[in-house]
């Protein structure tokens, strides 16, 4: 005796191709950037009362978990650069299905490359 | 306006300004990987950028872009999941929208003008 | 369970509307469909199994069931491809209500083509030559590559928009209007865009291709609601959406 659909009401045998998870991660993408856009502007902000103010912040992100966050926000921009490039194709171009997971793959090579190449020169 | 026209011209700027982000996202991706390099200082930043014409344009253009491209997004989010009144939700975007706008403007103004 | 058996675990409603799996061992035979297993069932084992089909050949659109959790016509889809472990779990299409066991209430997936405008809205009458439409067109092109859906509503049961936003027309409604925006003939373009326009139509698509990967005629709806997205916005542009 089990419900048709797990708990949440959602079966996810069906989602689990490219393009579905392309969406999750364009969708998480954008939200996370879109929630540090205010506080990326307010600290670049502290650039107008003065360089020491600015200088001050960055001293303060020299912290391992801002680091990693840095690093990640980089990997979350360059997926949302390359995620919605394609979905710009897609809608623009009516690119249909076929090579659509390399697409995706690709994306998320992309992804890594940026924030592996920030990671190395923040080192 | 009709809903109809209303949401296919919101989704036109939504595309239109991500067409822009596009281009303005690969400098910022280039500039961020390359400025990192040795550590990341106040007066390097502002060095680059103060009292520069094109990286003010260049920066204008990227807030305004995302002052219109990150509210529509979360719009739409939003719209599928909080079930919001649409009139609240929109009302709240447009706050938001200019607050990203306000912010962004005043960050641009600090790193190449003040 | 020996290994010439299958394990068919099928969902049966009660008289209340509420449901649960029930299980069946089902002889495997070559080349064995799943609809094959489901009339198995309800010839040898519980007459009392409900579910639909017509043609067997996959050119009805009928017997379109939620098979190991996807969406898929069993009249064309073989046990061997989709069994796990000798388990085939049946269920009746998501994102539509049962009418009982494995019967769908497809009422609101048809009335959304209604709604999309999906009839022809002819310009000329039957007096008039026919219309004379070169096969190698850009439109009768757009039109041939999502003119052969058979409505089987495999699209619809597994896009995630019409399950968050239940307004939304979905795939398959939105293929057919675009086969007839592309369709010369056609004169009902201006208020068919608005019908397919905003939060209900083909905005509220992200392109999460589900669609497309399930579609068993190989169609891209996804490709067409990109027509539309274009198109519309197009229209409002110029004032042109009701
Ligand atoms: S591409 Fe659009 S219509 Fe197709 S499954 Fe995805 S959201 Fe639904
Ligand atoms: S578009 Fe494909 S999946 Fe959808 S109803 Fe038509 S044939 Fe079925
Ligand atoms: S029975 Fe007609 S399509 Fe399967």
């Amino acid at each position: 005796m089990t419900a048709r659909t797990n708990v949440l009401g959602v079966d996810w045998r069906t989602r689990g191709h490219a393009g579905w998870w392309a969406f999750a991660l364009h969708r998480v993408s954008g939200v996370a950037l879109t929630l540090f856009l205010p506080a990326h502007f307010w600290a670049l902000g502290q650039a107008l009362t003065g360089e020491a103010a600015l200088s001050g912040f960055l001293a303060w992100t020299d912290q391992p978990l801002v680091r990693a966050s840095e690093i990640a926000l980089v990997f979350l921009l360059a997926a949302h650069l390359a995620g919605g490039v394609r979905l710009l194709f897609v809608e623009f171009r009516g690119w249909r299905a076929g090579w659509q997971p390399s697409l995706i793959a690709a994306v998320v090579g992309i992804a890594t490359v940026c924030a592996l190449s920030f990671a190395l020169n923040l080192a | 306006m009709s809903a109809a026209r209303r949401e296919a011209l919101l989704w036109l700027a939504s595309r239109v300004s991500a067409m822009i982000l596009a281009l303005c996202v690969v400098v910022h991706l280039a500039t961020m990987i390359v400025a990192v390099r040795g550590g990341l200082t106040a007066a390097e930043i502002l060095g680059r950028t103060r009292g520069s014409m094109v990286w003010a344009l260049f920066y204008g253009t990227f807030v305004i872009a995302v002052a219109v491209h990150a509210p529509l997004g979360l719009r739409t989010v939003l719209g599928e999941s909080a079930r919001w009144p649409e009139r609240v939700l929109d009302m709240g975007l447009l706050l938001f929208g200019i607050l990203v706008l306000f912010t962004g403007l005043r960050a641009v103004v600090a790193v190449t003008m003040a | 369970m020996p290994t010439d058996s299958l394990a068919a675990r099928v969902w049966r409603t009660d008289i209340a509307g509420a449901g649960a799996f029930v299980s069946y061992v089902v002889p495997r035979s070559p080349s064995q469909t799943v609809l094959e297993v489901v009339t198995y069932i309800q010839r040898r084992l519980d007459p009392t199994l409900a579910y639909r089909f017509a043609c067997r050949v996959g050119m009805c659109g009928s017997c379109a069931m939620t098979v190991n959790g996807k969406a898929r016509w069993t009249c064309r889809t073989h046990v061997q491809a989709v069994a796990r472990d000798g388990v085939l779990e049946i269920a009746p299409l998501a994102n539509l209500p049962v009418v009982r066991d494995l019967v769908t209430d497809m009422r609101e997936f048809f009335d959304k083509w209604a709604r999309a405008k999906g009839h022809l809205t002819p310009t000329t009458t039957r007096h008039d030559p026919l219309a004379r439409v070169a096969p190698d067109s850009d439109k009768r092109r757009a039109v041939d590559a999502g003119i052969e859906c058979i409505g089987c509503g495999v699209c619809y049961a597994s896009c995630d928009v019409v399950r968050w936003n239940p307004r939304y027309l979905g795939p398959a409604a939105l293929n057919r209007a675009w086969t007839l925006v592309n369709d010369v003939r056609d004169g009902g373009n201006r208020e068919r865009l608005g019908a397919v326009a905003g939060d209900a139509g083909c905005h509220a698509c992200h392109t999460q291709q589900t669609c497309t990967e399930r579609c068993p005629k190989h169609l891209t709806p996804t490709a067409a609601i990109a027509g539309l997205k274009r198109l519309t916005a197009l229209a409002a542009l110029r004032g042109e959406l009701p």
